[in-house]
């Protein structure tokens, strides 16, 4: 009826004041809640940093891919395995149990704008994906003899940073259709052999030739080539079909989200 | 909008306080094969306490989820402040407490009312809210650390930390013992009286006999009843007779004027139109009959009894107070 005016009225320079504060609180506590959450954040950031500690500073410390020495080199990869546990556990798993035990209707019953809700997740996701890169860097540099100038580190981090909304993305997308009791399961049993197929755990140089080739159709091998370029460990250069296809599969992502989303408006609700 | 009311509503309007502020108007609103809500009709005026009454899957919550934008209907219009509900500019004068599973448990009780707060452009001070959910000695705590009265309290909280004109509660008392949903009731009750509209959906009937300015009861989707609580109780005129006797139920239940009989331990309970004419014949047929009492029949048997009528004729009795009262 009032639309017009709605729309002017939410423009005004108080509210556009007040529109950032929302925004902020919400991203404010959705940090806090996954903060204190020790499921996400024991999960989620402890698990990279243990794999480097192990598989990067005890074992291996002399080996190398190529001209990268390994702990260098898994800085890149356990950060792309990070950045995509983050963002899938907090979009898909978060999505799903939000959507599905009422929380989500909660919300969209306030006057919350319904982008604060989403924005709000990749943000954190983001800050997450920040934390655990800068954490295998600073125990790669204290520990693993890992020698990057900072130009390199700034950009490793930011590549990793922004890698991670894509994930975000298909997080959304699984959390739409998965349920709130199958969505930690599902969303395991796609990061974890991802991660593997997508050489973040062991150099796709050590796997098969065949599995080197289907890496190549997997998203976290595309942002981990990206990563490792930074650190001179990519395999053919820095090349844009990288962005490229993380940008197509961030679309269809929010596609296949979008899908869920209008599936639950229509849906039926007791 | 005047205009397009039909002439019996208008005069329905006349005779009542309070302009309309909400309204459901010719409802139908289908989930697949189950039709939820049938020729619906429902309006809500300024200042009143309504509460929807009626069992499980009668339809209650899904009238508030119309009526907060988060359900379409199927057929009819739904205005709230004479708009869309999903519009910002009305909803941020709503505010809701809806029937949710999982409350993200690791945010303390003051974090989710600030974050809630920041929705609404004029919300209560945080102290305010606190002290109005009876919540300041625990606004530190986690949501997880709460007992389930204290979640409902800040469940509560959330809907009228904003200030909202209209409150929207769905079952807010579901599950809480007998001392948890008098707080709520009290808190309730303040909210009217700070002039506040609200909307409460109930399968207690005591909740609505004492919380309600006027009560609707819903079944399966329509309106069988509306009117305040006295008028509902007097409505089925239901006096409840308690005896111990020899005679059967199913002797008593053929009597003249009786609603329902139930055994309860040794003695049966007897839902009757009038008791006088009933204890006559009870006392002439059993003369070993004892321990007689007879009470005034509470908004639970008048609920009963309006709910069977409906269920065996399978139709809508009249809705007593649009053309009577």
């Amino acid at each position: 009826m009032a639309t017009n005016s709605v729309v002017l009225a939410s423009f005004s320079p108080g509210s556009l004041n007040r529109q950032f504060s929302i925004y902020l609180k919400e991203t404010k506590y959705e940090f806090l809640k996954y903060l204190r959450l020790p499921v996400y954040s024991f999960s989620v950031v402890m698990l990279p940093l243990m794999f480097y500690v192990l598989f990067g500073l005890f074992m291996n410390r002399q080996g190398s891919i190529g001209p990268v020495g390994l702990s260098t080199y898994l800085i890149a990869s356990y950060g792309t395995f990070g950045v995509m546990g983050a963002s899938l556990f907090a979009n898909g798993t978060g999505v799903a149990s939000e959507r599905g035990l009422g929380w989500m209707q909660v919300k969209q019953a306030s006057p919350m704008p319904p982008f604060a809700y989403f924005c709000a997740k990749f943000v954190v996701s983001m800050i997450f994906g920040l934390i655990i890169v800068l954490s295998l860097l600073t125990l790669g540099i204290a520990f693993g003899g890992v020698h990057v100038t900072l130009a390199q580190a700034l950009k490793l981090v930011s590549t990793l940073v922004v890698g991670a909304i894509p994930f975000c993305a298909m997080g959304l997308a699984i959390g739409y259709f998965a349920g709130p009791n199958s969505a930690p399961a599902l969303v395991n049993m796609i990061y974890l052999p991802l991660s593997f197929f997508s050489g973040l755990w062991v150099p796709l140089e050590a796997l098969p030739k065949f599995l080197q080739k289907f890496a190549v159709a997997l998203p976290p091998y595309h942002l981990a080539q990206l990563a490792l370029h930074f650190v001179g460990g990519d395999r053919h250069g820095l090349n844009s079909t990288h962005w490229e296809y993380l940008g197509g599969f961030t679309l269809l992502c929010l596609g296949i989200a979008r899908l869920g989303f209008q599936r639950d408006e229509g849906k039926t609700y007791g | 909008m005047i205009a397009t009311m039909t002439r019996s509503e208008q005069q329905f309007e006349a005779r009542n306080e309070g302009a309309v502020i909400a309204s459901l108007r010719g409802i139908g609103k289908s989930y697949g094969e189950i039709q939820a809500l049938r020729n619906f009709n429902l309006n809500i005026r300024a200042g009143e306490l309504v509460a929807l009454l009626g069992p499980n899957g009668a339809g209650k919550t899904t009238a508030v989820k119309l009526l907060l934008g988060l359900a379409k209907p199927t057929s009819g219009s739904v205005t709230v402040f004479g708009g869309n509900p999903i519009d910002p500019e009305f909803r941020v004068r709503t505010g809701a407490m809806l029937q949710v599973a999982k409350v993200p448990e690791t945010l303390r009780v003051r974090e989710h009312i600030d974050l809630f707060s920041s929705y609404y452009p004029k919300p209560l001070r945080l102290a305010e809210t606190l002290a109005i959910a009876g919540l300041e000695e625990i606004k530190n705590r986690k949501f997880g650390e709460l007992s389930g009265g204290q979640r409902q309290r800040v469940l509560f909280a959330l809907a009228i930390c904003g200030n909202p004109d209209l409150v929207f509660l769905d079952e807010p008392t579901v599950g809480l013992d007998v001392e948890a949903r008098r707080l709520l009731w009290d808190e309730i009750r303040k909210l009217l009286a700070r002039g506040k509209t609200v909307l409460l959906t109930t399968h207690y009937l005591q909740e609505a006999d004492s919380l309600a300015t006027r009560v609707v009861v819903i079944n399966r989707g329509s309106i069988i009843a509306e009117g305040t609580p006295a008028q509902i109780k007097s409505q089925t005129a239901g006096k409840q007779i308690r005896c111990v006797t020899n005679l059967s139920m199913d002797v008593v239940r053929r009597m003249h004027g009786v609603l329902n009989v139930r055994q309860d331990r040794d003695a049966l309970e007897i839902q009757a139109k009038q008791a006088e004419p009933l204890l006559r014949e009870l006392l002439n047929r059993d003369l070993s009959i004892s321990g007689i009492e007879v009470a005034s029949a509470g908004l639970e048997e008048a609920f009963v009894a309006l709910t069977r009528d409906d269920n065996n004729s399978q139709q809508q009795i009249s809705r007593s107070n649009k053309n009577g009262n």
